[in-house]
């Protein structure tokens, strides 16, 4: 037995064998209760809880696959709203004749990233579909975390002159699917950024820098993120075409495809938004961590009260941003 | 990676010292010249406008307008809705670009007629679509061919290739249209007062500066042929400044590090042996003579239309009720003045042409806003 069958769904012991191989990669004492749901022990505080699910295609990328993605998407989600991640679930939609190989290389990067991000996989489910009705997994992850006392990162203390920073090159994720989709050569030195940012984050949380504002920037891009914070708080935003950290492939990618970096997903980038007096120390804090090393200061709030985003382009003109009304790249995570 | 890099390759030509010197030897040119009309007809340069934000670097009395730049836009309903009938045959398989599908037409869209059931594939090229013929002998591949010249000869060359090795199952519906000619008629057009063209770097590869001769010549028309960098934006405007402020019209070749005078002669070629002018309909504007190609005689086998026996309507069935593509085409209109802008016609939902395409002013104002 070499591949997924319906059988591995069906309730039945080939579906107990199933599980049992899962249970024993991800190894947590909350999944050897055996219970149907998991029994987890008091937390102080408020509680986050996000989910999300990934149907990236191709199951493998450089830098990640599936299941890592699986486990930081929901991490980073957590730790944007200042919340420790703690536990998540794992839900898994299998087609039948999925080589068995490929799910076990897919639930142990999922293990490792919630190992080097330090959350358990407490809960999980497992269903296949017949052949030609998925295409090969689907992974579904929650999370709960708890959140840190006298944290708010909802933007609702940003005034003008505040200043926007990007923890590190933009679009990585999104040239190195669509390079390997297209077989683009030029593209294969890319790799996705699809990384647990919690260690970031808590360092930049733990330093001077006091954050107003944190979201990670995942499909949409930067530009659906500025557009929301824009929103959200009825800022007017400025940011700098110059100052937007690009690697020489996505722009010559972008420029190929006519993809706009500014609306490209990443994996593993978050904008913040701090006082001015506090951006050294964000930029410090960020760089000091590896997944923080390109972090730059892209632009600043410039008023409240007048919703809008621009962008000073590398030429000297000024150009609107706005919200992209869909993701040109289907199935990016 | 250390510090990002720029990429050099195009870096140059959008280089800020350049734009801003550009920008204030344009505003030196203008001084004293009454409001300008410029026209650009191309939907690439419509996106590198918006895109750097070139018109927020103009003085107030030179306006640039998009023309008629997007042969998607141009498509009239009737060759929509004669691709709709033969892409309903059931042996037939529809090859077309992407943009096509959702092109609203009032019996209704491409897409619509895939969710009733017709095979319609999306491709990037008439090689692809031939090769799609080869691989799907048992079916009738017919390509809908929509473009300038930039695609024409592309195409050109697909159905030339067909003379040594023919391809039975193998068909077009050709609905491209030539430039040249349509500015002509553009320009003799009072209500539209044109001032000079910005004219479109990717056609003119094919055809050459010396295409547009007639309009400097016999109309008297500044013309500047420009790229698509800021720099060259700037540029190409600047050369049409010193053609109005001299009083003397000739065309410019602004864009000489990819346009040649004569153009691409290999390109032409194919474009003269397999097609021949012919009077066509833009969408909107009604039947412009000369500005569409059909079929030569030699590859009449290849003609879809009569193939399929589809009769195709000669009338611009124009635009929906309240739409202002047509104005918005000829520069008569900005998209922010119509009443669907951004509020019934959308990207995800067009109503009018101009919001489907890329190279579509409508998509473009809704994708760039102008800052100004």
């Amino acid at each position: 037995m070499n591949a997924v069958e319906m059988g591995h769904g069906s309730g039945g012991t080939l579906m107990e064998e199933l599980i049992q191989r899962i249970r024993s990669v991800f190894s947590s004492s909350y999944l050897d209760q055996g219970l149907d749901s998991a029994i987890l022990p008091p937390v102080d505080g408020k509680l986050a809880f996000t989910t999300d699910s990934f149907v990236v295609r191709p199951l493998f990328f450089p830098g990640g696959d599936i299941g890592k993605l699986a486990v930081c998407g929901t991490v980073n989600d957590l730790s944007v709203v200042g919340a420790t991640a703690r536990y998540l679930s794992s839900s898994l939609i299998l087609e039948e004749g999925l080589p068995l190989e490929t799910l076990d290389r897919v639930i142990s990067s999922m293990a490792a990233a919630a190992r080097e991000a330090g959350v358990e996989i407490v809960t999980g489910d497992t269903k296949v579909v017949e052949k030609g009705h998925g295409d090969g997994v689907f992974i579904t992850t929650a999370g709960l975390g708890s959140i840190r006392e006298g944290i708010d990162l909802s933007g609702a203390l940003l005034s003008p002159g505040d200043v926007l920073i990007v923890s590190g090159s933009l679009g990585d994720h999104a040239m190195t699917i669509l390079g390997l989709r297209e077989s683009l050569g030029f593209a294969s030195a890319l790799t996705s950024d699809c990384a647990p940012l919690n260690g970031m984050i808590k360092a930049l949380l733990d330093s001077k820098a006091e954050p107003l504002f944190m979201r990670d920037i995942t499909r949409g891009g930067l530009a659906a993120v500025l557009c929301e914070l824009a929103a959200l708080r009825a800022a007017a935003l400025e940011v700098e075409e110059d100052a937007l950290p690009l690697r020489d492939e996505v722009r010559a990618l972008g420029e190929l495809l006519g993809i706009d970096p500014l609306s490209m997903a990443n994996e593993g980038k978050i904008l913040v938004a701090v006082r001015e007096s506090r951006a050294d120390a964000a930029l410090a804090a960020l760089r000091a961590h590896r997944y923080g090393r390109d972090a730059r200061a892209i632009g600043r709030v410039v008023a409240l009260g007048a919703e809008g985003v621009r962008m000073r382009t590398s030429s000297g003109g000024m150009r609107r941003v706005t919200r992209p009304y869909a993701e040109k790249l289907p199935r990016i995570c | 990676m250390a510090e990002p890099t720029r990429s050099p390759a195009h870096e140059e030509f959008r280089r800020r010292d350049l734009v801003l010197s550009l920008s204030e030897r344009i505003a030196e040119k203008a001084e004293g010249l009454g409001p300008l009309r410029i026209m650009h007809v191309c939907g690439t340069h419509e996106r590198s406008i918006n895109r750097f934000g070139i018109r927020g670097l103009l003085p107030g009395c030179v306006k640039v307008i998009a023309g008629p730049g997007c042969p998607v836009c141009v498509c009239p309903v009737s060759d929509i809705a004669a691709a709709r009938k033969i892409a309903k045959v059931p042996s037939v398989i529809l090859a077309t670009f992407g943009d096509m599908l959702t092109v609203p037409a009032p019996d209704g869209s491409l897409q619509s007629a895939r969710s009733e059931g017709a095979d319609i594939r999306i491709v990037y090229s008439a090689a692809d679509a031939l090769e799609l013929a080869r691989s799907e002998s048992g079916r009738e591949v017919v390509f809908f061919s929509v473009g300038f010249e930039t695609t024409v000869a592309p195409t050109a060359a697909i159905v030339a290739s067909l003379a040594g090795r023919p391809q039975k199952n193998f068909s077009l519906i050709v609905s491209n249209r030539v430039v040249p000619e349509a500015l002509e008629l553009i320009c003799s057009s009072p209500e539209l007062s044109i001032d000079g063209f910005i004219l479109p770097g990717h056609v003119s590869v094919i055809i050459g500066s010396d295409a547009y001769l007639p309009l400097a010549r016999d109309r008297k028309i500044p013309c500047a042929v420009v790229g698509f960098e800021s720099v060259d934006l700037l540029a190409g405007i600047l050369d049409l400044l010193e053609q109005i402020r001299s009083g003397i019209a000739v065309v410019a070749n602004s864009y000489s590090r990819a346009v040649l005078s004569g153009g691409n002669a290999k390109a032409k070629a194919f474009i003269a042996k397999v097609f021949e002018p012919c009077d066509a309909v833009w969408r909107g504007m009604g039947v412009l003579p000369g500005t569409g190609l059909s079929l030569r005689s030699e590859y009449s086998a290849y003609d879809a239309i009569s193939k399929f026996g589809v009769k195709v309507g000669t009338e611009d069935e124009g635009v929906p009720e309240g739409c202002l593509c047509p104005l918005v085409m000829t520069g008569q209109r900005e998209p922010e003045q119509c009443p669907h802008f951004g509020r019934a016609c959308r990207p995800e939902n067009p109503v009018g042409p101009c919001m489907v395409s890329d190279e579509g002013t409508c998509k473009i104002r809704i994708e760039f806003g102008d800052a100004g």
